[in-house]
């Protein structure tokens, strides 16, 4: 519980920095935000009275409190180029994108642990050899580009789904999930050729070990040695991997959202860059740092009821 | 070196020859101007002429793959070098003098190793915008910490080795330690680093330019040459499958290589 309660302090101190760098980087950079918005028409006058309306005017540092402060309460201020909060504009997008995010890193566990476990127990096999060069290729795939040979496939030759027809999860969760099956698999390709290939490696070094010897010496039968005493610790380094894991995936359905037309994250995080958008930008990151630190922060619980010794 | 170690090693040793082979021909010259547009020749099929077939507006895929390669490479290694050198002086520093000034770096790298690098450098472009150059700074400081952390552990070991405790005792200073004694042992580990990072370099170039941010048109490059192939992925698909296949093919090689090259001495 102690241990609880001081990673959970350890990822709000983690958030907090990556506000203040996120928050001060941004106000670092040349050129006025009201200039930007008023266009190269703008009057001295004009940008003055905007930046006074926008607030801009005032000390960094107090700017930074009162945008904290708004996003304690999740209020992350205004878009400048939609004039509206920037809450609103981000909330249903955010959605789409953890639901993909949840959906590949659900498929990736569910096709890669089986899959571990089964080239483990077929090791040195052909089947294995073929498995393990097959696993390479896959990883040097990048998600795009699988993106784009599922779309070829599945949406254009088999006509399985309609390419661009994404439906949100507000009309029907169920057709969502089943357009986001896809880029789903897309994002999670790759990761489950890294999660395959390290469990049967650690279940192969797990399996060398004295104390399945002893297991054996004891009388107890493969099966129950392998899946009560290898298995689990095999699968110790496995949590970790998907733990970061999964900080790559959100990061990497940014870019599959593309592929897809998925209107989550990705596409709002593009067009506030291009269009200097810095308090959509400011949110986003924020709301990302948060779930990276989320998913680093529950593989810390798990590892320590995992393996206790662990007190990091 | 056992035998699928080294079946490995030379398929990515051959892979990434024929990758460098191609950066080279594409800094001489390429078949067609990768820029000329044809509009006889939109869509055209893959032929003896045009071995990949022409794009939307006629252009000599091909070609443009070349040049795509060559812009990749450079941005690579660029980024490559940014990380690879003040990572190193980071880590050395750290590594050898410890203390807090390790205390607070190591915990802001720490931080910065907990995100993405592709989120780090979409982080940068915010900052900096959209564009070839920026993309270079935003990647090499995204692979600052990575190469750092590399350099401080290895550091720390050596740094405790009878050989240099020898030297400082014949009064040697610290610089000359660092630059002399500890910098020729990092070689080992930083090759297969730097292999690895080579490999995310060319990953992230190729995910940035396909979202848009990275190199800018008409300049080709793979990523985006990938993104605008797709809106015509009912008339010609060989388009977007060419230049994809390309990028596997980088990553596949360097990822092979770096898997086999140092890792164990």
């Amino acid at each position: 519980m102690r241990y609880a309660l001081r990673k959970i302090a350890t990822m709000f101190i983690t958030l907090f920095f990556v506000s203040v760098i996120v928050f001060f980087s941004f106000s670092l950079i040349p050129g006025s935000p009201a200039m930007n918005k008023l266009g190269t028409e703008a009057t001295p006058e004009s940008i003055k009275a905007l930046e006074h309306e926008m607030g801009l005017d005032r000390p960094v540092a107090e700017r930074y409190g009162k945008w904290l402060l708004g996003v304690v309460r999740g209020d992350f201020g205004k878009s400048y180029s939609y004039n509206q909060p920037v809450t609103k504009l981000i909330a249903d997008k955010l959605g789409a994108t953890l639901l993909l995010s949840v959906m590949a890193i659900a498929i990736t566990i569910l096709v890669s642990i089986p899959l571990g476990i089964f080239m483990a127990r077929k090791s040195d096999t052909k089947l294995d050899i073929f498995l393990s060069g097959f696993n390479q290729l896959i990883m040097a795939v990048p998600s795009f580009f699988s993106g784009i040979l599922i779309t070829l496939i599945f949406g254009v030759v088999l006509r399985v789904f309609v390419p661009g027809g994404y439906i949100s999860y507000k009309t029907s969760l169920i057709r969502c999930i089943g357009y986001l099956v896809f880029p789903a698999f897309a994002i999670a390709l790759p990761k489950i050729s890294m999660v395959s290939k390290l469990l049967k490696d650690t279940v192969m070094a797990e399996s060398g070990k004295d104390y399945v010897r002893t297991a054996y010496s004891r009388g107890n039968r493969t099966k129950s040695v392998f899946y009560k005493h290898v298995l689990f610790n095999a699968l110790i380094p496995v949590i970790t991997f998907l733990g970061m894991a999964f900080a790559d995936i959100i990061a990497g359905s940014i870019i599959v959202e593309q592929v897809f037309s998925v209107p989550g994250m990705g596409r709002i995080l593009l067009s506030s860059i291009s269009g200097r958008d810095y308090p959509v930008i400011e949110a986003i990151i924020l709301l990302l740092a948060f779930f990276v630190v989320l998913s680093n922060l529950i593989v810390d619980l798990l590892y320590h009821k995992f393996d206790p010794r662990i007190n990091v | 070196m056992d035998k699928s170690k080294k079946s490995k090693f030379i398929t990515g040793l051959v892979i990434t020859g024929i990758i460098v082979l191609l950066t080279l021909w594409g800094m001489i010259k390429t078949p067609y101007d990768p820029y000329a547009m044809d509009s006889g020749a939109k869509f055209a099929k893959v032929s003896f002429s045009h071995f990949f077939g022409c794009d939307q507006f006629g252009r000599d895929v091909f070609s443009r793959v070349l040049i795509g390669i060559r812009e990749t490479m450079f941005i690579a290694a660029s980024v490559v070098f940014i990380g690879v050198f003040f990572g190193t002086i980071l880590g050395m520093i750290t590594g050898y003098f410890g203390g807090w000034l390790d205390e607070i770096l190591m915990r802001f790298n720490d931080a910065m190793l907990a995100f993405p690098s592709i989120l780090l450098a979409l982080v940068i472009i915010g900052i900096f915008g959209p564009g070839k150059y920026q993309l270079i700074a935003a990647l090499g400081i995204a692979f600052i910490p990575s190469f750092a952390r590399v350099v401080r552990g290895e550091v720390l070991k050596i740094r405790n080795l009878d050989y240099v405790l020898s030297v400082k005792l014949y009064g040697a200073s610290d610089l000359r330690i660092l630059v002399v004694h500890i910098l020729p042992n990092l070689k080992t580990v930083l090759l297969s680093t730097v292999i690895i990072g080579f490999n995310n370099a060319v990953l992230a170039e190729a995910g940035m330019s396909y979202l848009g941010i990275g190199v800018q048109p008409p300049e080709p490059s793979l990523g985006r040459m990938l993104s605008e192939a797709q809106a015509y992925i009912y008339t010609s698909p060989m388009s977007a499958i060419f230049p994809g296949l390309v990028i596997v093919l980088m990553i596949l090689g360097f990822s092979l290589l770096g898997d086999t090259v140092g890792k164990k001495h």
